[in-house]
């Protein structure tokens, strides 16, 4: 097993977050605490909500499937509407004719997405109950709600695509569908909830922003809202970094090991660089992503090594310096076969994470069969009446 | 259905005895959309969808899934397959009455131009 370096897990192992695991913490209520959501969100958030071009639309409604010939003529017809759709870089909604393979990839890209949000919940659900006041727990309950909240945006919009909510959780409990590499790694000390807000969500922020515009409507849609709470997500995370960084001296190194821990791979988060990344044209030739993983990696770079003097720490990255000439940061290499470990399903949590999303399934199946139960009882009940009424 | 701790869980689901419970065990909720009005004096907007056993469950999770943060005074839930759509193939034909009706444009009419309150 490869873990991460232990530096800062004193008296830890790598993996232990269950150590004082609570309650479950998969069905959380906000307002039994009366949070307000922080309104903040980035200028750049907000111009590219405004290209957004946020009409409406709504999910996929069942079609006949014509005879062969008509097929053949509306597949014609429907491929070159939907590339002057592109061409005019407006978007694709969920009733239109699109090529199988668009759908299919936004499926993959969209399913692994929600299935990350959803096992994003873990790291951070696992500190609540051990985070250091009530208005800690109080933020951090609703940073984890908002979590499940993007994730159910998310497979509304792959569901328009025609695949169900179900079918994409079963593939992600079989083992079968993937998510974010970064969920793999051990949350060990209350700094890494700060490490977690300030490089995770922000490494989320930077790659989603252009997603917004993506060409697939609903997918884009998703994104609008995600990007508007996302930032109360970063400034939490930032804020813990902060308060313990100006701390007593244990819990300033407490921060900067955290740092140390999420920095590397938060970076990996934006995938392999451009040449190892063979899904990455076709998606830019659709619209969908906007720009390369390398151009994302540098954009978020460039704003941590500023970010990083506010906190008085630093980056673990001895090659990290200003390159005038490009006008960007350089950085050192990043190593790419821990990442292809940690995503073939060897990284330090991968069995974890996996087992307690199979167990809140299982355990919730009760939940929704009851639930299911009094619908229908209620459904037979005012059948019943109107009936009644009737005669 | 209702076991306990399904680690080593192989992804098969265990053996259920009543018929009738398994039946539904694995049925799907329906599919919702949901329509926010955001404020007083606006209209319901389509805010997205989700899924629920029955329609007083589809407002409260429209209430928690699109309202954490004050974004409505008002939630609309309605059946997914209850919503009849326009034809997306025969957009251009269908939408086609109203194209080169420019006259039903204030714009269109310029004589008007320059006198006041017109
Ligand atoms: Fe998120
Ligand atoms: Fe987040």
């Amino acid at each position: 097993m490869r873990c991460p370096p232990p530096a800062g897990a004193r008296g830890y192992e790598p993996c232990c977050e269950r150590l004082h695991f609570g309650s479950p913490a998969y069905i959380l209520n906000e307002r039994s605490v009366n949070i307000r959501g922080a309104e903040g969100c980035g200028l750049n958030i907000i111009e590219v909500i405004m290209m957004a071009t946020p009409q409406t639309g709504l999910s996929a409604v069942k079609e006949d499937p014509g005879t062969t010939a008509a097929a053949d003529d509306a597949a014609e017809a429907g491929q070159a509407r939907f590339d002057q759709i592109l061409a005019d870089d407006s978007r694709i909604e969920p009733r239109d004719w699109m090529p199988e393979k668009y759908r299919k990839s936004l499926v993959r890209q969209i399913g692994q997405h929600a299935h990350s949000e959803i096992i994003g919940m873990q790291p951070e659900a696992n500190w609540i109950t051990r985070a250091p006041s009530l208005k800690r727990k109080s933020i951090l309950m609703a940073k984890v709600q908002d979590e499940a909240g993007h994730g159910l945006y998310l497979y509304s919009a792959a569901e328009s695509l025609g695949t169900t909510r179900d079918a994409m959780t079963d593939q992600l409990i079989e083992g079968k569908a993937r998510y974010s590499s970064i969920f793999n790694y051990p949350a060990v000390t209350w700094a890494d909830m700060g490490a977690i807000g300030w490089l995770v969500d922000g490494a989320a922020i930077v790659n989603q922003v252009p997603l917004c515009r993506a060409s697939y409507g609903p997918y884009g849609r998703a994104m609008v809202r995600i990007c508007k709470e996302e930032s109360f997500h970063q400034r939490q995370g930032f804020e813990i970094l902060m308060e313990l960084a100006n701390g007593t001296q244990a819990q300033k190194q407490m921060a900067q090991e955290a740092v140390d821990r999420w920095y590397a791979p938060s970076l990996m988060m934006f995938g392999p660089p451009d040449g190892d990344s063979p899904n990455s044209q076709q998606s830019m030739q659709w619209n969908i992503k906007r720009f390369t993983n390398d151009e994302l990696r540098q954009r978020f770079v460039d704003m941590l090594a500023e970010q990083v003097k506010t906190l008085g720490l630093t980056l673990p990255d001895e090659d990290l310096k200003w390159n005038e000439e490009r006008g960007h940061y350089d950085f050192g290499e990043l190593d790419w076969n821990e990442f292809k470990e940690v995503l073939a399903g060897r990284g330090p949590c991968n069995s974890q994470r996996m087992e307690r999303r199979r167990e809140a399934h299982e355990e919730g199946a009760w939940v929704r069969e009851a639930a299911a139960a009094y619908a229908r009882k209620m459904a037979a009940r005012n059948a019943e009446q109107t009936v009644g009424a009737a005669s | 259905m209702t076991g306990g701790s399904t680690t080593g869980d192989d992804g098969t689901r265990p053996v259920d005895t009543e018929a009738e419970e398994d039946q539904y065990a694995n049925e799907p909720w329906p599919l919702w959309e949901v329509f926010v009005r955001s404020s007083r004096g606006l209209s319901h907007v389509h805010a997205g969808s989700l899924h629920a056993p029955d329609a007083g469950m589809a407002v409260r999770n429209a209430r928690d899934l699109y309202t954490r943060r004050n974004e409505g005074v008002s939630v609309w839930v309605v059946p997914a397959n209850a919503i009849t759509a326009s034809d997306p193939d025969a957009k251009g034909a269908y939408f086609e009455s109203a194209a080169g009706k420019d006259y039903r444009h204030a714009t269109y009419y310029k004589k008007s131009e320059g006198v006041k309150h017109l």
